[in-house]
């Protein structure tokens, strides 16, 4: 009987140790070789790519631009999504389910047709435009495809169901008696809502933006169609240098940094989740 | 009664145009009769959905992306429903670790799997090969079903299978019999979701995809990156289709916010 977990787990172990594992050790060897562009990849084991990728102002744009995108992403859904998810869960119950499925849907959309979307709302000739002209609000054209506002845009939509997801569920624990009692004290909505409702939801909100960061910092799709071929982020950086450029050791290197800047940011958001539970007993 | 106030039904309506506008969008373009994209102002014309029959590239790709779905989908159960049984009945050592290990397509970054995956897969000549997708995506959705599969394995009652063996059923009868329909539900849904996540996957499969086995969301990506004609958006539109068909199933099944919460790609 002590053996069952075991054998029950070889299939799945197996799956996971060969595909997961063994190409991401794979990647961290690659970053390690070198690449010439006579011979190809030269085994060389050392951390010259990486030397390299740090010091290049190019890539460190990139980097630094990829970690704007995701902050001001999460910002921006954490922003829209939290109130959100309390407007639906305040719903009538037929309504509820309704709007969550209107809002949660799309995740089951492929991210390359909702971005298609935006590319059509947010050209120079598109929707948008046209309306922003019509209305008055601009005299000109606003620029947004091919534009960091332009990806944060796209990005906020296809991630922000993530946001909504985990304040509701935070939402489905909460005792709706707190609420009651603050209102009948006398308590104003707003106030019902940043004193009593927002500091129990804190830990959906908070698990939420770490989703939505860490999605869109690794986005791949959207900023390929919304930023073009001059914008990059990390994602579409490595794509290039393994499909375009075949230097796949730099490709690589580029990929750790990646995998290891939101995996620091991951463990140190966990952290704080943790010292922040400790602290309130 | 809590009710919202004006202001935060206002909110609400902007909300739902901002998450439906782009959908919406996509959708009436592909119904437009011009040559470019725009919205149908002469009335919906079929003329991009008929267009779509004129590429077989595109109808190939839709057909490979629904035998992927199926095949790693599938395969996906058979090996997650036995770990799912041992994570979710035994403690064990390295259980937390075997958990964070199957749960990791979730977190690590796509495109971090995707050149792993390419460079792994050239190795052994499985790469751009169709078995090679369903490997990777096996695993990428496996995730989606062993969440699924947890939650109801947490809720089966062991004295069933107890009795079951009290009345001399032997181990694969009782498994057969009394523990694989119980999980039924949980798997047809982690099931579903999976293949859902493997017909829309885009990131991983650009890498170990190739011009003999291109999947669906990789046609349409190339396709955009190279023009936006109301072409890419009759394909989205068929999309769409099969996506919100699953979805209503999903949902009546499941409930919507049970599928997702936990997080995910």
């Amino acid at each position: 009987m002590r053996a069952a977990p075991y054998w029950l787990s070889v299939p799945a172990f197996l799956l996971y140790g060969v595909l997961m594992a063994v190409p991401l050790a794979m990647t961290c060897l690659l970053s390690l070789d070198r690449f010439s562009a006579t011979e190809g990849i030269v085994p060389a084991y050392s951390l010259a790519n990486y030397a390299a990728v740090l010091a290049d102002p190019y890539y460190q744009q990139i980097y630094l631009r990829t970690l704007w995108i995701a902050l001001v992403t999460t910002v921006a859904s954490l922003l829209i999504g939290t109130p959100e998810a309390w407007i639906i869960s305040r719903l009538q119950p037929r309504w509820r389910g309704i709007c969550l499925l209107a809002v949660l849907g799309p995740l089951l959309i492929s991210v390359v047709v909702r971005t298609l979307g935006w590319t059509i709302l947010l050209a120079r000739e598109g929707l948008l435009n046209q309306a922003l002209l019509g209305v008055g609000l601009v005299s000109r054209p606003v620029e947004l495809l091919y534009t960091q506002t332009g990806i944060v845009i796209a990005l906020v939509h296809v991630l922000v169901p993530f946001m909504v997801i985990a304040v509701w569920t935070a939402l489905q624990r909460l005792d709706p008696a707190g609420e009651m009692a603050a209102l009948s004290l006398g308590a104003s909505k707003a106030a019902v809502f940043f004193r009593i409702v927002l500091p129990q939801i804190v830990p959906g909100v908070l698990s939420g933006s770490l989703i939505v960061f860490s999605l869109a910092a690794s986005a791949f799709a959207t900023p390929a169609l919304i930023g073009g071929r001059r914008l990059k982020v990390a994602a579409t950086a490595i794509y290039d240098e393994y499909l375009f450029t075949l230097d796949w050791p730099t490709g690589a290197a580029l990929a750790i940094l990646l995998l290891a800047g939101v995996l620091a940011i991951v463990a140190l958001w966990g952290r704080f989740l943790e010292r922040r539970d400790r602290m309130r007993g | 009664m809590r009710r919202n106030g004006l202001l935060a039904l206002g909110f609400h309506a902007v909300f739902l145009a901002f998450m439906l506008g782009p959908l919406a969008v996509v959708a009436l373009v592909a119904f437009t009769p011009e040559g470019y994209l725009s919205l149908p102002i002469h009335g919906p014309s079929l003329r991009w959905f008929r267009a779509i029959l004129d590429y077989p590239d595109f109808i190939a790709s839709f057909w490979t992306s629904v035998e992927l779905g199926l095949a790693s989908a599938s395969l996906a159960a058979v090996l997650v429903v036995p770990a799912a049984l041992g994570i979710g009945r035994y403690s064990f050592a390295g259980r937390g670790a075997f958990l964070a290990l199957m749960m990791s397509p979730l977190m690590v970054p796509a495109v971090v799997l995707g050149v792993g995956l390419l460079r792994f897969l050239s190795l052994f000549g499985l790469q751009g090969t169709f078995v090679g997708l369903v490997l990777c995506h096996a695993m990428i959705v496996g995730p989606y079903v062993l969440r699924m599969l947890l939650a109801v394995v947490a809720g089966v009652d062991r004295n069933i299978e107890k009795a079951a063996a009290s009345l001399g059923a032997s181990a694969l009868v009782i498994f057969r019999r009394v523990t694989f329909p119980m999980l039924a539900a949980g798997l047809v849904g982690g099931w579903v979701l999976a293949f859902v996540a493997s017909f829309d996957e885009l990131t991983v499969t650009i890498f170990v995809s190739s011009p003999q086995v291109t999947p669906l969301p990789i046609r349409l990506f190339s396709h955009i990156a190279e023009t936006t004609d109301p072409l890419a958006a009759s394909v989205s539109a068929v999309i769409m289709g099969v996506s919100t068909v699953l979805l209503i199933l999903l949902d009546r099944c499941y409930g919507i916010d049970r599928l997702f919460s936990g997080g995910g790609r």
